[in-house]
């Protein structure tokens, strides 16, 4: 069994999963149950300053899109961070930590973007021997109407301001928690970095609106008929997580930036696609909240067993290992030229690729008067939309054509390696002349 | 061919081999990997599940599942063997109705369970075939522990016992091990060798040695095990069968149905077994089924099972009843045999329709005749040849708690001692739970 042990920023922890700053780690019974089923670590429910605690809504706070089978695939929520007084939550991290030495304990904060306020909950935090703080740049509701949340990690003069605060006032590792709200990443990732913040975690969940009541014309969840945009998470968010994850990975201004990859995490699969996309670990919230605790095991199962097949020692063997085959456009081989192909053997004859291509392509699949289904390869540009709609996996494949092979539809010759920075179309083509 | 259905008195090869091959050929085929998929994918995932709880070796069945959606089925069957060992062998034998699948939300929510034995045939299967075992042997204790019988009980047991670092060896009686597994689960739930090879498999974790051909009571005492040996379990299963008490039923083409089915299990070719033109079975659990449809299979024109009480109190699952009368073959209730009719051999069988009542059965006056060239009982198995010295329960070996018999140093698993439903499933949980309590007892010193 591959050893799944990880050291995020020097906090070990048995393996990369973690539970989010979410409901799931609002409270030492939760957190106590997670670390009993199996979880490496947890980030905190988010800590507001002293004082009177939040209020939540009294009313539904989750909206959700579901495929036809009520798989949850979606989730949207208008909570705000913990409403439970402060001084509960630092006695119970303190009485969790101390039980559970072997398992990451991260705390989340949130508190008013001043120094004085950062200044006094860091040293409450560190006294109850935690492992790192997380500083929640993220959520999107609420939080953020007070300056607060995303409101913060919308600015990345905010986000370097406040991140270096924090690293003046606790010897505490220090991550900052990234909004995806905003148009580039990467921004606010390196204003985390010259703050001097030890990592980012990412993403934070997406401002949306899950569905409207076509009765009452009030949006879901309905609080006494008025709605507000929630923040969206779960599996239907992983290809955003993952594009910034990766973002940021291959940035050379952030370049080895510690990074925990949150974001639609539900099996060891995505877990794996996130590691190997630069991320030291993960953090799961949805599905944890969707299936319970105990999915942890399928994701520890999982991931040991397929790095035991690839041969991989440690975690780390792993993390970071798609990164370099994230590119630009720009440098994408343009002669590598495929064609699809149909196995007649596997075909059912429903007809979807024909759909596809003739009605919104490039009319590239012929269909006999006996539904047998070809592909036209003068006329396939290798899009690939036939193998997406195919209900029959494997049924459609791409075939490479080899060098020296002419494609039918361009008449072109298949020739080495060559991207668009040289190509005779491009006007500022650096072609040699 | 020369035999036919129609071919009078009990003739072999009433069948073109083909039709043999494919009537004895894998009753529910094993899922493709997509199949797989879109099963799993209608587990809920349920806390507590109540799956787990109706499974007697409690499976965790919604991890095992999730595992198979999430494209690792090594891992699935990693974590059903940990529960159970013959969990190849069960997802092809269990009356999952009545079980897991029974006790499946989804059966009650759309009359429709998620197929958990035809998932975990496919998680066993495909860890079985990568090769391999997949548990190691703790260090040596220096414990010698003797299993008798080499049963789905015994067999667990051992497995355990093994991996806990005793050395075991077991007896068995045949020249087999497998028990019932090998010579009384109906062919087409176990084809292609399955029961021999999941023995080889299971074996193949080291520390197990099996000795065929030895009997207890006939070589072998129970003294003489419990002197050579740190503790002693005992699995031999139920060998001995009842008498039917009907009249005249010592004559020939009366014979026991387990009997029967064994020969069927170990023919190599189906063809050359004899099978009667009117078949008839007495008796209403599993091996009555078994009974029936083998015989139709192998080409019997007219196969009728006859109970003596009602369809609900029968022993076999409502899917195995389907079963038996989708091929064919004629159930009958609430019939009991009185007299069997025939000069030396087997013509006809004369029965009594029974009514309840709170003394027990009674038979009416109205009887009815059955032709017959062939009869098996399949009126249950009792225990045979058990030591005199331990005490009984009823008919069976007495035990408390994990198995422990009156005397100490002797524990007794699966149908030969008492409580448990005389399946495949519990005889391994009950082996299983055995031999964790032996192994605390011997590390307790
Ligand atoms: C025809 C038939 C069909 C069945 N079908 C199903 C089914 O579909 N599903 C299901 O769940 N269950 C089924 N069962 C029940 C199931 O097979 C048994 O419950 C199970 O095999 C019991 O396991 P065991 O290890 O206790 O006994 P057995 O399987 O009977 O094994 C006992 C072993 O001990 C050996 N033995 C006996 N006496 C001695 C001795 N004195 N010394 C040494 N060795 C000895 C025997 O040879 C045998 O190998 C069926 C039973 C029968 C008879
Ligand atoms: C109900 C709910 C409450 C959340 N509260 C917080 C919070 O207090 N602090 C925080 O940093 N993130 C919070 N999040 C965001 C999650 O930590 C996580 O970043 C996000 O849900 C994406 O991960 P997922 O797809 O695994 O759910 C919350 C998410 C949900 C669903
Ligand atoms: S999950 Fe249901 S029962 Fe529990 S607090 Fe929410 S609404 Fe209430």
């Amino acid at each position: 069994m591959a050893n799944l042990a990880t050291s995020f920023l020097g906090i070990r922890s048995p393996n990369p999963f973690w539970l989010a700053s979410a409901p799931p780690t609002d409270k030492e019974y939760n957190v106590r149950r997670a670390f009993e089923a199996g979880w490496g670590g947890v980030v905190w429910k988010t800590l507001g300053e002293e004082g009177p605690p939040i209020v939540n809504v009294n009313g539904p706070r989750y909206g959700a899109i579901w495929g036809a089978d009520r798989r949850l695939l979606g989730l949207n929520n208008i909570e705000l961070i913990t409403d439970r007084p402060l001084e509960v939550n630092l006695r119970e991290i303190k009485a969790v930590k101390r039980d559970y030495p072997d398992r990451a304990v991260v705390v989340s904060i949130m508190v008013p973007c001043n120094e004085e306020a950062w200044k006094a909950i860091l040293p409450l935090v560190e006294e109850t021997g935690a492992d790192g703080v997380e500083l929640n740049f993220g959520c999107p509701h609420g939080m953020s109407e007070r300056g607060m949340g995303a409101a913060v990690g919308q600015v990345p003069e905010y986000i370097e301001m406040v991140a270096r605060w924090c690293k003046a006032h606790t010897r505490m590792p220090v991550i900052v928690k990234l909004t995806p709200n905003i148009t580039d990443i990467r921004y606010p990732a390196r204003a985390a970095k010259k703050g001097g913040a030890d990592a980012v975690s990412l993403i934070n969940t997406i401002s949306s609106i899950t569905s409207v009541n076509l009765d009452s014309f009030s949006p879901e969840p309905s609080i006494d008929g008025k709605g507000t945009h929630g923040g969206y998470c779960g599996p239907a968010v992983k290809p955003i997580a993952l594009n910034m994850v990766a973002e940021i990975a291959r940035d050379p201004e952030t370049a080895g930036l510690p990074i925990s990859g949150i974001g639609g995490v539900t099996t060891w699969r995505d877990a794996a696609e996130f590691l190997a996309l630069g991320a030291g670990n993960v953090q799961v919230c949805t599905a944890a909240m969707t299936y319970g605790f105990r999915i942890v095991q399928e994701m520890i199962s999982g991931l040991s067993a397929y790095m035991d097949e690839k041969g991989f020692a440690s975690v780390d063997d792993l993390v970071g290992r798609a990164v370099p085959n994230v590119t630009d456009w720009q440098y994408l081989n343009l002669n590598y030229v495929t064609k699809a192909e149909i196995d007649q053997d596997l075909c059912i004859k429903c007809g979807r690729c024909y759909a596809a291509c003739e009605d919104t392509s490039h009319q590239a699949i012929a269909m006999s008067p006996d539904r047998v289904f070809t592909v036209k390869d003068e006329e396939c540009v290798a899009c690939n939309l036939c193998v997406d709609v195919c209900p029959v996996e494997a049924c459609i494949t791409m075939r490479q054509l080899p060098k020296g092979a002419v494609d039918p539809r361009t008449g072109a010759t298949v020739g080495d390696y060559a991207n668009w920075t040289t190509h005779p179309n491009n006007p500022m083509s650096r072609a040699a002349e | 061919m020369t035999n036919s259905p129609l071919t009078p008195g009990v003739a072999p090869g009433r069948l073109p081999a083909e039709t043999l091959a494919a009537n004895f050929s894998d009753k529910a085929p094993a899922y493709d990997p997509h199949e797989a998929m879109v099963a799993a994918d209608r587990c809920y995932f349920c806390h507590d599940a109540p799956c787990i709880t109706a499974c007697p070796t409690t499976i965790d069945i919604p991890l095992f599942i999730r595992q198979i959606a999430t494209g690792t089925p090594e891992a699935a069957g990693r974590t059903i063997f940990e529960q159970n060992i013959l969990g190849g062998m069960c997802a092809r034998v269990c009356p999952t109705e009545n079980l897991c699948e029974g006790a499946c939300v989804r059966e009650a929510a759309e009359g429709k369970p998620v197929e958990i034995g035809r998932l975990q045939r496919f998680a066993t299967d495909s860890l079985m075939a990568q090769g391999g075992h997949p548990f190691a042997r703790a260090p040596e204790t220096g414990k010698r522990v003797a299993v008798v019988g080499a049963g789905p009980a015994g067999l667990a047991a051992a497995h355990r016992l093994a991996m806990k670092g005793h050395a075991v060896t077991v007896f068995e009686a045949r020249g087999k091990a497998g028990g019932l597994n090998e010579f009384g689960i109906a062919a087409y739930k176990s084809p292609d060798g399955f029961a021999q090879d999941e023995v080889d498999w299971l074996l193949s974790i080291g520390g197990i040695t099996v000795e065929t051909g030895k009997s207890l009571g006939a070589g072998l005492t129970l003294d003489g095990l419990r002197a050579d040996h740190d503790a002693v379990l005992l699995a031999v299963g139920l060998a001995g069968v009842n008498a039917l008490a009907a009249e005249g039923e010592d004559v020939d083409g009366v014979r026991d149905a387990v009997d029967f089915i064994a020969e069927l299990r170990q023919a190599g070719d189906k063809a050359a077994l004899p099978i009667g033109r009117d078949v008839v079975v007495i008796g209403g659990g599993m091996t009555a089924i078994d009974a029936g449809v083998q015989s139709k299979l192998l080409g019997a024109e007219n196969v009728t099972i006859v109970y003596r009480r009602g369809p609900a109190a029968m022993g076999a699952s409502r899917r195995e009843q389907d079963l038996a009368t989708s091929k064919g073959v004629r159930i009958v209730h609430n019939a009991a045999p009185v007299r069997v009719i025939g000069n030396g051999t087997v013509r006809e069988i004369e029965f009594a329709y029974t009514s309840p009542t709170p003394q027990g059965l009674a038979l009416l006056d109205e009887t009815f005749r059955l032709k017959a060239d062939q009869v098996f009982k399949a009126i249950g198995q009792v225990l045979d040849g058990a030591p005199e010295a331990l005490a009984r329960d009823g008919r069976k070996i007495a035990v408390t708690g994990a198995g422990r018999t009156s005397l100490p140093g002797v524990w007794a698993a699966g149908d030969c001692a008492a409580g448990g439903d005389d399946l495949t499933v519990t005889a391994v949980a009950e082996g299983r739970d055995a031999a964790e309590d032996i192994h605390a007892t011997l590390m307790a010193g």
